[in-house]
């Protein structure tokens, strides 16, 4: 319950400030721009892949920006100490500033779904790469947002907040990078843990539950270690 | 009711409250008094649960503040330093967001929200974005929001800093009305407050209690003299012989001296021995004026030195 009545009232204040406007309009911009790019490539394919590389490489920025605020803030207001000196658990006011979180991230996306009916419209794109490719998209997110809120919860300043999410996701997304120049398990290792290469095979079409569970317990973890990064407090 | 039990609170190798002791009565008004960085706002986040105790332990209503926590918090209201306010939320949203927070339900809250705007005079304000407010009705708001789930138990840390007078006599009397349905706690490091809303007063330096009392008791006692002073048109020197000669008198001083003052002298004696009488019987008898004859107490003003600055000497 308390966590329905805290994502309930984050989801509003999205909507009734004009932070999320903003970075989600430079979002559309620039995935549309790419967009463009792509299509108006030589040999260019009807297939969501162009979008969904561009959207996960911007969720890396979109997601800390949307985050940045949820508990950076509180904790400038003052606001966190009444929140929790409130009869409301820890994990029920991260969980519930995620959730909003997540509302309004899918939100964006879906308004990218016009590129794809545009795709529809000038060509044949094949459907189970796309709903694959946004359902790969809508689990980068979840995972970028967890990794935002843990960003959120170390600083009261948004700024910090923001570059602190935005550095572990960019680890996160391009560690095979360094994975192609080592070799045997370490490459294994690294290439399990980036970002991208799970969302690749979400692009083809391929829905690996490997995968799914990976962007998941990405979530998952990063949200654990933002409920901890509060109780931190309790030994500070 | 309030009970801290040797609450100590390091952070990290700074001690910020040292073996804390205390109750607080239900229905009590009890002062926290002390300087700044005195441990105050440290001893509220114990007692409201935001920091746990390095060691010792504290309650609310009969919950243990670390194990017994949401129970000890549904029990609370708790006015922080800086008012925590959702600077983007009208003064009604924040206050429902607050109410359902507290797990009160939509009925409810509705009814509260007007009891507690009619208690807090927010009327005019219902719908206004808090960030247009000015401080004293954030005050006020804060207030509001601490009070609005009926707790037991309100925690009101410096509810007077940094608004104008006016609300400060305002706020005050607001705080005044709510004892005896709460069992209040204000910290406070202004004295006059002190005394005019408690009814005991815990005064807290460098981390430790170092008195508790009712106001005027606490002067008493750290007096340990009475005083007396008054006004005597007459030659000087032989008006201090004269009253040091009453008996019972341990010292006399003149004081303000000023030209074209009468003068005044300040007569100290031993505590419980009154020699007002014998004072004035002297002046008359001698033949002088006595213009002014008065007991006086300590202000908290001296109190609070005394007992801040004590171990220094």
């Amino acid at each position: 319950m308390n966590t329905i009545n805290i994502a309930l009232k984050e989801s509003k204040l999205y909507f009734a400030t004009p932070a999320a406007y903003i970075v989600g309009a430079m979002f559309l911009a620039l995935t549309g721009v790419f967009f463009v790019f792509d299509i108006t490539a030589p040999f260019a394919e009807a297939s969501v892949r162009g979008i969904v590389n561009w959207a996960s490489f911007f969720i890396i920025f979109l997601a800390p920006l949307l985050t940045m605020k949820l508990l950076a803030e509180e904790q400038k207001l003052g606001t966190l100490e009444l929140l929790l000196t409130s009869p409301v658990r820890d994990w029920e006011v991260v969980i519930g500033k995620y959730i909003a979180s997540l509302l309004i991230l899918l939100a964006i996306l879906a308004v990218t779904f016009y590129y794809v009916l545009l795709l529809y419209a000038f060509g044949e794109p094949d459907t189970g790469p796309v709903l694959s490719g946004y359902l790969g998209l809508a689990l980068y997110g979840a995972a970028a947002l967890g990794i935002g809120m843990l960003g959120s919860s170390i600083s009261s300043n948004q700024i910090v907040s923001a570059v602190v999410g935005i550095a572990i996701l960019l680890m996160l997304s391009y560690v095979h990078l360094i994975g192609g120049i080592v070799t045997g398990l370490a490459s294994a290792i690294l290439n399990g843990m980036s970002m991208n290469q799970h969302i690749e095979d979400f692009s083809r079409g391929v829905i690996d539950t490997s995968s799914v569970v990976f962007f998941l317990s990405l979530a998952a973890v990063f949200l654990f270690l933002t409920i901890r990064s509060l109780e931190t407090r309790r030994w500070r | 009711m309030i009970e801290v039990n040797d609450v100590t609170k390091y952070y990290g190798n700074f001690p910020a409250i040292m073996d804390i002791n205390f109750r607080v009565e239900p229905g009590e008004i009890v002062g926290f008094l002390g300087p700044n960085g005195a441990g105050k706002s440290t001893t509220m986040k114990v007692i409201t649960g935001f920091l746990p105790p390095t060691s010792g332990a504290a309650s609310v209503a009969g919950y243990d503040v670390v194990n017994e926590s949401l129970e000890a918090r549904r029990h609370i209201g708790y006015l922080p330093e800086t008012v925590p306010l959702y600077t983007e939320m009208t003064v009604r949203e924040y206050l429902d967001y607050m109410g359902r927070l507290r797990g009160m339900t939509s009925e409810r809250v509705r009814a509260r929200i007007d009891d507690v705007i009619a208690i807090c005079r927010l009327e005019d304000y219902y719908s206004t974005i808090i960030g247009k407010l000015s401080k004293g009705f954030r005050q006020r708001l804060g207030i509001a929001q601490a009070i609005l789930h009926e707790p037991d138990v309100l925690v009101l840390d410096e509810p007077t800093i940094g608004i104008d007078p006016i609300q400060v006599v305002e706020t005050r009397q607001l705080i005044k009305d709510l004892g005896g349905d709460h069992t209040l706690i204000v910290s406070t490091h202004i004295l006059p407050e002190v005394s005019q809303l408690c009814e005991r007063v815990i005064v807290i330096n460098e981390g430790q209690i170092v008195a508790t009392d009712e106001p005027e008791n606490l002067a008493k006692r750290l007096l340990g003299r009475e005083r007396v002073d008054l006004q005597v048109k007459g030659p000087q020197q032989e008006v201090l012989v004269a009253l040091e000669s009453v008996e019972g008198v341990e010292d006399v001083r003149r004081f303000n001296i000023e030209r074209g003052v009468i003068p005044q002298y300040r007569v100290e004696s031993e505590s419980g021995v009154e020699i007002r009488a014998a004072l004035a019987q002297k002046v008359i008898e001698s033949g002088w004026e006595l213009h002014r004859l008065e007991a006086v107490t300590m202000s908290l003003e001296e109190i609070f030195l005394k007992l801040t600055t004590e171990d220094e000497e």
